[in-house]
């Protein structure tokens, strides 16, 4: 009871100082955001009374796993996911047809591509991350989670970041800093948040009963310790008034950009591919039941890529203001990134020796499969853009976004939504999901999505970068900024059209957890039935032979 | 703990376990995989061999001496030699002269046709076919003269440019000042009539005899000395629907282009001039004012 009390208390003292920074305000965004975080701390204080009112909390049974904080990240990341891609295709068809922004502020392209970035990113695969790593570390430490009120904070703390930072970005609240956006007190908040994840996560692993620590836990623990170094740095910023949004960075100039671009690489590095690794080192196995195929390679490429990921940051700075020297490291550390990079997507794909033909068999072994193929490729096209002579033509350009996308849509999505398919049943006790028809129709959407936006992309990509450098003969350039986008117009077509499949097969993921969910079966054919065909079946007759009786 | 055990052998690899096991998880023991040890060596082969050839420490030349200042520099010297002897030969040529000398007139149009997109296209378009407002510089229906010294006098000091004194301008009444409502709908009337898209007004007619025609002339052929339009061509820079014409005539238009001669170099504003002078509309040269006689009388300012 005084645990509840003081708690509740707490939550309430919160709630006024937001109320007082929200009275105090120096711009209607910051009040909006005080109101909102003082409406979260009423929710918590009400949540701590009535469960502490009701007796105590339900006795922590420690020969059990605590699996509530993922089921709700399985619905946050289902629900976020599709959140995200909506936005995703709405911009997308902004860039297509501008007369979608509708000449309003709060839908220009420029307010809602961070909140497709950071929804996809952050929220989607945020939400995978923290849920998944959650589950594993339970499991393969064979112990239940450290801090279960502390866990259950990072998860509804980390909701709480996601609607700060979203609503920020439609109020026009931005630090302008890529997959940082949003300002100094929602990224206070998200540190409190991160620093409460790490507790948990290692406090689990601490405890744990198995005397080694598996690969999927160093890969999470890399992403946890990482990213809180990379936000923390990148995030150092001095605010203009302690109850208004804006603040200005700690640093200027290129060493701004070099720092953003040292955050910004190490957030693909660290969150979506270490922390991503980390999913598949425990899923993959599990799915395909079948032993990890290197253990020695799991410990080569980990230590390769964590130390080598956080040099490679000034590619994004290929012929800028950055020296030349600092370019130059960026290049090499991205070369020689690649097998590093690899070892991850090799140790993945051979784990699969002895049970390939799950590939036809099993719709989320083939999920997992296409989504190490794009990690592959979008692994060593990652490489291949940081030589600068490659990247003098790709920079800037829709290659760029067609890279990123191989990952995000081919890696990233496909991992998480095969995690998530994987979970499902095993979280709600269902004898199997909703459907597995269902997931090979996903399966192939979201396959021909992925091709259409990389493609069309590639070509978008290619497209300016040779129209930006076309020199005639008398010495000038060829052609306009708008006769460039004009001829990639179809591109963007294109681009909108592979990620309206890709979220029709999100849509029919969403619809498939959901049913898993309400314990619904769907009545279907097995997934494979080889045929059999008795009359077939027989040596063909020798020529003149006298044919059997019938 | 049960699941450190001993290593046993995988049957469908015949590879052995590592031994560790964790929520039914095991590990081989594959070795690293021989071509994936060579590549990554070769990467980083290939690093060392980079950072020792270009620049890898602050302030610090790699052995090819290369820095992506010196390139830049190196490709501007050489792009700007490749171009000064047209560009000099262009400087030398008076604008007039200019259509005469095809070989240079062409290389100034190339380089009139990259500078307008740069320069001019947020207006005028990627096409020069302007837009509601901004002339379409395809036609051959010039405000201020087609041929390529007026073509090169208003790039030069543009259209009622507030900063130059010799700016070309002109300044239509606001007729809804002067005129009654039903008048201007007759002059606009007239103005549709005139143009082919209506019937004769013959109180427009009067109106526009008085009020109009000193400036478009008596027929609305336009004048170019005070650079008025001609009304009767079906050309508008604002359109020629009733609505617009009424806006027009009632508010006036005050159209405004930049004076080019403070932002770029004189050959630059040539070759602009001969870019936009060919683009189909461009006219000849008139006849060269008659030589003055030996008391100068009317010649002068």
């Amino acid at each position: 009871m005084p645990a509840t009390l003081a708690k509740s208390g707490g939550l309430l003292v919160a709630m006024v100082i937001a109320l007082m920074a929200m009275a105090q305000a120096q711009d209607s965004g910051f009040a909006i955001h005080m109101a909102i975080m003082a409406l979260a701390a009423l929710i918590a204080a009400g949540v701590v009374i009535a469960t502490g009112s009701t007796g105590e909390a339900p006795a922590r049974d420690e020969s059990r796993y605590d699996d509530a904080p993922v089921r709700w990240g399985v619905i946050a990341t289902t629900f976020w996911g599709v959140v995200g891609l909506l936005a995703g295709l709405f911009i997308a068809l902004q860039l297509a047809w501008p007369v979608l922004n509708f000449g309003f502020e709060y839908t220009t392209f420029g307010r809602l591509r961070p909140l497709h970035t950071s929804a996809v990113i952050f929220a989607f695969g945020g939400n995978a991350l923290i849920c998944t790593s959650f589950f594993v570390v339970q499991r393969t430490c064979r112990a239940r989670l450290a801090f279960p009120s502390l866990a259950r904070f990072v998860f509804w703390g980390y909701q709480l970041f996601i609607v700060l930072a979203a609503t920020g970005y439609v109020m026009g609240i931005t630090e302008g800093r890529e997959y940082a956006e949003p300002e100094w007190y929602v990224d206070l908040w998200l540190t409190i948040v991160w620093v409460a994840y790490l507790i948990v996560f290692g406090g689990t692993i601490i405890k744990r009963r198995e005397p080694h620590i598996y690969v999927a836990n160093w890969f999470y623990l890399a992403f946890i310790i990482t990213v809180a170094m990379l936000h923390l740095v990148n995030n150092l910023s001095l605010p203009v008034s302690w109850v208004g949004s804006k603040s200005y960075s700690a640093f200027a100039g290129v060493q701004d950009a070099l720092t953003q671009w040292w955050y910004g690489h190490n957030a693909v590095g660290f969150f979506l591919t270490a922390g991503f690794l980390a999913m598949m080192y425990y899923f993959v196995p599990k799915q395909a039941e079948r032993p990890v195929y290197s253990y020695r390679l799991s410990i080569i490429h980990f230590w390769s890529l964590i130390f080598l990921y956080i040099w490679a940051g000034p590619h994004h700075l290929h012929y800028t203001a950055l020296p030349d020297w600092a370019q130059s490291l960026g290049m090499v550390f991205s070369v020689m990134l690649w097998m590093p990079s690899w070892g991850g997507m090799i140790n993945g794909l051979m784990t699969l020796n002895g049970a390939w033909e799950k590939i036809r068999t099993d719709p989320i072994i083939r999920m997992m499969v296409l989504a190490l193929a794009f990690y592959g490729m979008s692994t060593f096209e990652g490489p291949m853009m940081s030589i600068k002579s490659v990247n003098s033509l790709s920079h800037y350009t829709d290659w760029t976004i067609g890279h990123v996308h191989s990952g995000a849509l081919g890696w990233n999505g496909m991992i998480t939504f095969a995690c998530m398919y994987y979970l499902a049943p095993r979280l709600w006790h269902r004898q199997r999901l909703y459907s597995l028809r269902l997931i090979n129709a996903h399966f192939w959407l979201a396959t021909a999505g992925i091709v259409f936006y990389t493609a069309s992309m590639w070509v978008a990509g290619l497209t300016q970068g040779l129209m930006w450098r076309e020199y005639g003969a008398d010495g000038y350039l060829v052609n306009s900024f708008a006769e460039t986008i004009a001829a990639i117009h179809p591109m963007y077509l294109l681009r909108a059209f592979g990620g309206l499949l890709y979220l029709s097969g999100a849509l029919i993921f969403a619809f498939n957890i959901a049913m898993t969910i309400a314990g619904r079966l769907r009545q279907e054919a097995a997934m494979t039935e080889t045929p059999y065909y008795p009359a077939a079946d027989r040596p063909l007759p020798m020529p003149g032979s006298l044919q059997p009786a019938e | 703990m049960m699941t450190d055990h001993k290593p046993g052998v995988d049957e469908a690899t015949g590879t052995s376990f590592v031994g560790h096991e964790w929520d039914g998880i095991q590990e081989l023991d594959t070795p690293l995989p021989r071509w994936w040890v060579y590549i990554f060596a070769a990467t980083v082969v290939f690093a060392a061999g980079y950072v020792v050839a270009y620049p890898a420490a602050p302030d610090t030349d790699g052995l090819t001496g290369w820095s992506s200042h010196r390139q830049l520099a190196e490709t501007l010297t050489a792009e700007a030699a490749a171009r000064a002897p047209r560009l000099n030969a262009i400087a030398a040529t008076p604008i007039e002269q200019l259509p005469a000398n095809p070989a240079l007139m062409r290389s100034a149009i190339e380089g009139g046709r990259a500078a307008f997109k740069v320069n001019c296209v947020q207006c005028h378009g990627a096409g020069a076919a302007g837009s509601k407002g901004y002339p379409n510089l395809n036609d051959d229906d010039w405000l201020w003269g087609g041929d390529i010294a007026s073509i090169h006098t208003t790039i030069s000091k543009g259209v009622r440019n507030p900063d130059v004194d010799d700016t070309r301008f002109s300044q239509m009444p606001a007729f809804a000042d002067i005129l009654s409502k039903g008048q201007i709908q007759q002059l606009v009337s007239h103005v549709r009539a005139i143009s082919g898209q209506g019937k004769p007004s013959p109180a427009g007619a009067a109106l526009f005899a008085e009020n109009c025609a000193s400036c478009h002339g008596p027929d609305g052929k336009g004048m170019r000395e005070q650079g008025a339009p001609n009304l009767t061509d079906g050309i508008w820079l604002y359109g020629g629907d009733r609505a617009t014409l009424t806006e027009t005539i009632a508010k006036a238009r005050y159209g405004v282009m930049p004076h080019w001669a403070g932002r770029l170099d004189p050959v630059t504003i040539k070759m602009l001039a001969a870019y936009v002078h060919s683009l189909g509309g461009g006219e000849a040269n008139p006849p060269p004012p008659p030589i003055a006689t030996a008391g100068g009388a009317n010649v002068g300012p």
